[in-house]
């Protein structure tokens, strides 16, 4: 091989160019002379300087985390819009504003003010909707984000804490939005806040006296707004931001990983400097994610919160459902059966309500949070990883991944349980029953079905190298034979599919020393060599040179040769061949 | 094989009859040894750049320059239109929009006006840098994360040394006074709070403003109901005459809302069901024992309650008790009885917690 540079294309056509610097123009001399009084009081122009050098790889999946930091942001525009007008007090007030339908009915003044926000507040509606559209895609937009990075094992050594970071960003965006969703003190978001009541209530021991301290006595209560409002506007923000700031201080620190191809490699950022072109498409995208959310926004009407009325504790509308992100853990109230709660000792043990709604988020996420040092402990591997994995070659954390969606997916269906059984004229009972058996039974069929799909897929990546294209050019020998032209990868194609490391289950010693002395951690690294084969014992490794050689040699029918255990005498390896078989595992 | 760049081995004696007939065995000759293959294969580096049309052809930027500064203008254009709007349009116009029905024309103006305002920064600044910025990869090399041996050394021995001259190891009292000095002081802040939030519930939660003789009233009205106006089938949301005289009436009904319906009394299965009630009349707290959202979903054919919630069903012919759903206890039946004008008034307050469960509540 000729191409043993790495860096290959880029550099050597850079060089070839004619520098293209003009001189300053009379503006940029002005803005030198500005920058220039900025540097000499602050230094800044080494680390702007190298900022604006910085190289970030071009993937639109990486996109995903940087509408969600917009959408944050838009959410911090429009919100602090929104605390112009809006009250955040229970006191209660007549309404006398100019949307006749509620005009006389007593309500908070919270509500008051939301409805005149949305009313009488010229451009208020607009916001109002905005900063709720914004707060929905910020979720949706982190948690993508999150399947992005774990699914391409973006989470690996150096960014666990990265990692651990978002995680916590992403369960406090999930309290800072049902903050906010229930400060306009309407009934769906009043009736939200008593089932809260009702979650904590269900804490063992101190459950009631949690309630009375959040609720400053009874429910509903006066201080669950003022105090939902400081936490909503500035509590949980400051910690956001805080986060956010620490979560993309490290992206700086990292660089950005990159997905594996031709002339990416783990040491190197391939990819388009800050200034120009990130400045214009990340600025741009600002105003895109912006653009849109104002769209949505205009066109379509959400939380109307006038049409619910102001929250009374006795009425309730059928169909009462969270924004869509608390919707698993509403989903998983509803399956959660009865018999969970008991009493004993002569107190009552509430777990119906606690394992949902006080246990499943921080679970959660904490599951999440460990997981890679779970996988780091599992594979033994200590190296910095900055290729991300295409899913497939990993396909037992893929499956994993898979499962813990379905798992979710089966709760954010039960939320809607009972949607579905008047849309589709089914049995609420039946629905719930089917989905109580399916958080367990689907989630290992997720597993099983999606590493199954990997390893298809890494099976036909095998495929397209060892033989080729199919060209559909059928070509006669001088002998009458018949067969089809296989056109070979170019080597930028194969790279892809070849690129990636050989995975092995670790092999582990027995545990006993000479002396027949077991080793004090022998259980333990037994439970890790059996959660190393479940990760790796059926994995498929990548084509080798030797192989694609060898299947070149016999044609069509040669897929894959294995070379015998080197031995030190230096005896040639002995190949075998396999017929469409993958290699054989140690 | 050489022709696509395929790093190879010698081979040896390459037969055609061999094809896609017999394995080939590197130890029978035909490839010598590992044929000198590497273990893996090479990164073959970075594709040739390919020149967008505007890299080579002036004509082809010149219409990128226009259509970024159109988009750019549009931008502009539209956000004068949104001031003109924001202030000439009628805010209580509505107008029908297809797809999407009868809405209001001004949020739906100003609204796509700042939407394309927006949107024409953002899809111009895009289609600059993707049209006419440099395009050409660049290469940034990385460094592993940890430091070098040297400053990981340096940066522990001033640690230990800044810990030696400040005698923290000499002297243990300092070392473990800190400690508490250290732990401590989050208490002043923490122990207001907590002191600060709320009072404690005592036995708040067991008791509802519901006592015998109180009469049961129409909610919103607040008219009391007559045993003979309420008819099989019926059913009424209620409250007790007393929460008039209430100072925090949401909190009382959020405990005291009651539903009252009349079944035909055969229907109604078990004795103490009846006897509480009058004459197939009977009272029961609305709040769900699941979480607490009213269960505001009556059922007449089968008498059963929904709470809208999570689902949660009581059977009333049952006592109320739960049929199906996530709610474990069955909803509180209310004691009623009629007083000498026909008035259906509560015979006792509630002898059981309504609501939510919690810890204590057996204690009630």
């Amino acid at each position: 091989m000729s191409t043993t540079e790495t860096s290959r294309g880029a550099d050597r056509l850079r060089a070839d160019d004619a520098t293209t610097e003009a001189p300053p123009a009379a503006g940029l001399k002005a803005v030198g002379g500005v920058a220039g009084w900025l540097d000499d009081r602050t230094g800044a122009a080494k680390p702007i300087g190298y900022l604006m050098k910085k190289v970030f790889p071009d993937h639109w999946s990486f996109m995903l985390g940087e509408v969600a930091m917009y959408s944050m942001i838009i959410c911090l525009i429009s919100g602090t819009f929104l605390t112009f007008w809006f009250v955040p007090s229970a006191g209660q007030v007549v309404y006398d504003g100019s949307y006749l339908p509620l005009r006389g009915v007593t309500m908070s003044e919270a509500y008051r003010s939301t409805v005149d926000i949305s009313f009488d507040i010229r451009g208020g509606l607009l916001i109002r909707q905005i900063h709720h559209w914004a707060a929905l895609m910020f979720i949706v937009a982190l948690s993508v984000h999150m399947l992005r990075v774990f699914f391409t094992g973006a989470f690996r050594k150096p960014r666990e804490i990265n990692w651990v970071i978002g995680c916590i960003l992403s369960m406090l965006a999930l309290v800072e939005g049902f903050a906010g969703y229930s400060l306009p003190d309407d009934l769906l978001s009043g009736t939200g806040l008593r089932a809260a009541e009702g979650f904590m209530r269900s804490v063992p021991v101190v459950g009631s006296y949690l309630s009375y301290f959040v609720f400053d006595g009874p429910f509903p209560g006066e201080a669950i707004i003022p105090r939902l409002y400081s936490v909503h506007v500035l509590l949980l923000p400051a910690i956001l931001v805080g986060l956010f700031v620490a979560h993309i201080g490290l992206v700086f620190v990292h660089k950005h990983t990159q997905f594996p191809g031709p002339g990416k490699t783990n040491d190197n950022v391939v990819g388009f400097p800050v200034m120009p072109v990130y400045a214009a498409k990340a600025g741009g995208f600002f105003f895109i994610v912006f653009g849109v959310l104002a769209l949505i926004a205009a066109l379509v009407t959400i939380n109307p919160i006038w049409a619910y009325g102001p929250y009374d504790p006795s009425p309730v509308t059928a169909g009462s459902q969270p924004d869509w992100y608390m919707g698993f853990a509403d989903g998983a109230l509803r399956l959660l059966p009865g018999w969970l709660e008991f009493n004993a000792f002569g107190f009552t043990f509430s777990f119906n309500v606690m394992i949902g709604a006080i246990l499943l988020i921080p679970v959660m996420y904490g599951l999440m949070a460990v997981y890679p040092f779970l996988e780091r402990w599992v594979t033994g591997d200590e190296r910095e990883h900055h290729l991300l994995d295409r899913p497939r070659n990993n396909p037992t954390r893929t499956g994993l991944g898979m499962a813990g969606l379905t798992a979710y997916g089966v709760l954010m269906f039960a939320a809607g349980n009972d949607i579905m059984a008047i849309k589709l004229g089914l049995s609420i009972n039946d629905i719930t029953h089917i989905l109580r058996a399916a958080f367990f039974v689907a989630p290992p069929i997720a597993f099983w079905v999606t590493k199954r799909i990997c390893l298809s897929l890494q099976r036909r990546d095998r495929d397209l190298v060892l033989h080729g294209r199919e060209t559909g050019r059928i070509v006669r020998t001088a002998d009458g034979r018949f067969f089809e032209q296989h056109e070979p990868l170019d080597e930028y194609t194969r790279w892809l599919l070849v690129q990636h490391d050989k995975h092995e289950p670790l092999q582990l010693t027995s545990g006993v020393d000479e002396h027949g002395v077991v080793s004090p951690t022998a259980r333990k690294e037994k439970v890790r060599g059996a959660l190393s084969r479940f990760y790796f014992e059926d994995s498929i490794n990548p084509v080798t040179p030797a192989e694609l050689a060898a299947a070149h040699h016999d044609g069509h029918a040669l897929e894959a040769i294995e070379e015998a255990p080197h031995e030190e005498s230096g005896s040639r390896p002995a190949l075998e061949s396999a017929r469409r078989e993958p290699p054989k595992r140690p | 094989m050489s022709d696509n760049g395929t790093p190879h081995g010698e081979v040896v004696g390459q037969d055609s009859d061999a094809y896609g007939a017999t394995a080939v065995r590197l130890d029978q000759g035909h490839i010598e040894g590992t044929g000198g293959l590497p273990e893996r294969f090479e990164n073959p580096g970075l594709p040739a750049h390919v020149a967008r049309m505007a890299d080579h052809d002036e004509k082809a930027a010149k219409r990128a320059e226009k259509q970024v500064a159109t988009l750019f203008g549009l931008s502009s254009l539209f956000t004068i239109v949104f001031v003109v709007a924001f202030f000439a349009i009628d805010r209580e116009s509505t107008a029908f929009i297809p797809g999407i029905g009868r809405t209001s024309l001004y949020n739906v103006v100003i609204g796509v006006c700042m939407a394309i305002a927006l949107l024409g920064v953002g899809v111009g600044a895009v289609h600059w840098a993707k049209t006419l910025m440099p395009d050409e990869e660049s290469v940034e090399y990385r460094h592993t994360q940890r430091a070098s041996d040297e400053d990981r050394r340096r940066v522990v021995s001033e640690l230990t040394q800044g810990g030696t001259k400040a005698q923290l190891g000499r002297r243990p009292l300092i070392k473990y006074s800190l400690l508490g000095a250290l732990a401590l002081p989050p208490i002043t802040l923490i122990v207001p709070l907590a002191a600060g939030l709320g009072p404690v519930p005592k036995d708040a939660l067991s008791k509802t403003m519901w006592k015998k003789g109180d009469r049961l009233v129409r909610d919103p009205e607040r008219t009391p109901i007559r045993a003979d106006q309420v008819t099989i089938g019926s059913v009424f949301h209620v409250l007790p005459e007393s929460i008039k005289d209430s100072q925090h009436v949401l909190e009382d009904k959020a405990k005291a809302a009651v539903l009252l319906m009349r079944l035909n009394p055969e229907d109604i299965k078990p004795q103490k069901e009846r006897d509480w009630g009058h004459e197939g009349i009977v009272a029961y707290s609305k709040i769900c024992t699941h979480v607490g959202c009213p269960v505001g979903l009556y059922e007449q054919q089968t008498h059963h309650l929904l709470c809208p919630c999570h689902q949660s069903t009581f059977d009333v012919t049952q006592d109320c008790k739960v049929i199906f759903g996530p709610a474990k206890r069955p909803l509180p039946q209310l004691k009623i009885t009629v007083d000498s004008e026909g008035y259906l008034v509560a015979d006792s307050p509630f002898r059981e917690a309504v609501g939510p469960s919690f810890w204590e509540r057996g204690h009630a």
